[in-house]
């Protein structure tokens, strides 16, 4: 098969640690599988910044906590067919989504001001205007857009990724057994 | 009339003893039907609605449900279980529920359900609740952040340990568990013996550590669903 005729795949991290990436690579040598299956595009994998093709997979690790990581999930969705979110972030909120029952200011005190190992003579919280604003919460992606698969786990084993990637490019109907669906 | 009786569920006929619940009827024939708030030695509550089935076309609490002569009763169907998964997915969404850092997650129940149910993610909109956590008791901890309300604890403290150490107050939304003290759990008679402690199906009362003594992938629900143990009775 010609280059131009694989599928694309594009992943990106939001509001997550990028262990659900680690996840993708623990995939091991089936990578060279997946490779001959698809090509990657915008991806932290190949460090692609936009999109430069229509994509057949979306992956998206991360939750949403500012507005950056909206406009990104929002180009994902446009660029994308199916978007998946992959991991306990995109599809719970995660452990950043631990701040959402704390009122936005009182995190910003603790992290520059209050906290015990601060040291801010300044006594400035960071507000530029290239940083992204951020959201009162943190979103699970489909609080955010239409998301067509979720892959659950803090990460999703890569033997949960390798499934659901190979019955999504080869056409197969997707049914994890038991035991690759994990929330932890 | 005879004590024994047959009844119907998914097509298969089942025995049955005349005042048995449904579920106690299902739980000897080697039929799981998945449970939350129902426990073994406790009355049963009939409020998670997890056990929900059909008999005879209506549907009721099979922890609550008794049995009756010929009863047609569906379990597993699509439309049963669709309904089981948003029950499930609605007890996740109204707490703060963070398997990743969870002591009990592997033989917690509500996420052995949700695996069984094979929940990818809730439909609803997660509500973040404010709740508390009492750390105060020397080898006992409660965290409300993961409490689901089954009023195991209650009744377990009650009926088995013959105590009162939990109750509930509030009403609808603010529903919430309280304990038998003004403040503090340590203040209360609570025992780290108590049944009470174990009757938890989630990880909001907990024993001080003793948490991963098993490890994560080696715990209950890790390699077999939860079910497992009544439906091997049919093997």
């Amino acid at each position: 098969m010609a280059n131009d005729e694989k599928p694309k795949v594009a992943t990106a991290s939001l509001a997550g640690c990028f262990g659900c990436h680690m996840s993708i690579l623990d995939i091991d040598d089936r990578i060279l599988k997946l490779i001959e299956l698809v090509d990657f595009n915008k991806s932290p994998i190949d460090d692609i910044k936009t999109f430069t093709a229509r994509c057949a997979v979306g992956l998206i690790e991360g939750g949403c906590c500012n507005e950056e990581n909206v406009h990104n999930l929002q180009e994902f969705r446009k660029n994308c067919d199916i978007l998946i979110s992959l991991g306990d972030c995109a599809t719970m909120g995660g452990i950043p989504a631990m701040r959402n029952n704390i009122p936005l200011q009182e995190c910003l005190d603790e992290a520059y001001l209050n906290g015990p190992t601060v040291h801010n003579p300044s006594g400035i919280i960071p507000s530029d205007p290239e940083l992204p604003l951020l959201l009162n919460k943190v979103y699970p992606c489909h609080e955010v857009v239409k998301i067509d698969y979720h892959i659950p786990g803090c990460p999703p084993s890569a033997d949960t990724i390798w499934e659901m990637l190979v019955a999504l490019l080869t056409g197969k109907k997707i049914d994890l057994p038991y035991g690759l669906i994990k929330y932890d | 009339m005879s004590d024994n009786i047959t009844i119907t569920i998914d097509g298969v006929e089942i025995p049955a003893k005349q005042g048995q619940t449904i579920m106690q009827a299902a739980d000897d024939a080697g039929v799981y039907i998945p449970r939350l708030c129902a426990y073994n030695g406790l009355e049963p509550h009939g409020s998670c609605r997890v056990c929900t089935i059909k008999i005879n076309g209506r549907f009721q609490a099979a922890c609550t449900q008794p049995v009756a002569p010929g009863a047609i009763i569906e379990n597993e169907t699509d439309e049963i279980n669709d309904i089981r998964k948003s029950i499930v997915e609605m007890f996740f969404v109204e707490g703060n529920h963070f398997c990743m850092f969870c002591e009990k997650s592997g033989n917690c129940e509500l996420q052995a359900l949700a695996y069984r149910l094979k929940i990818p993610a809730p439909r609803y909109p997660f509500l973040w609740p404010d709740r508390q956590v009492d750390a105060s008791h020397p080898d006992v901890i409660i965290d409300k952040n993961r409490c689901v309300l089954c009023g195991r604890c209650v009744r377990a403290s009650k009926d088995l340990d013959g105590k009162d150490v939990f109750g509930f107050v509030g009403r609808g939304p603010d529903k919430q568990l309280a304990i038998d003290a003004t403040a503090r759990l340590v203040d209360t008679d609570l025992d780290v013996r108590d049944k009470a402690i174990d009757a938890c199906p989630v990880g909001s009362i907990m024993k001080k550590r003793v948490g991963f003594a098993i490890p994560i992938g080696q715990r209950k629900y890790d390699k077999k669903p939860i079910g497992s143990d009544i439906e091997d009775k049919n093997k």
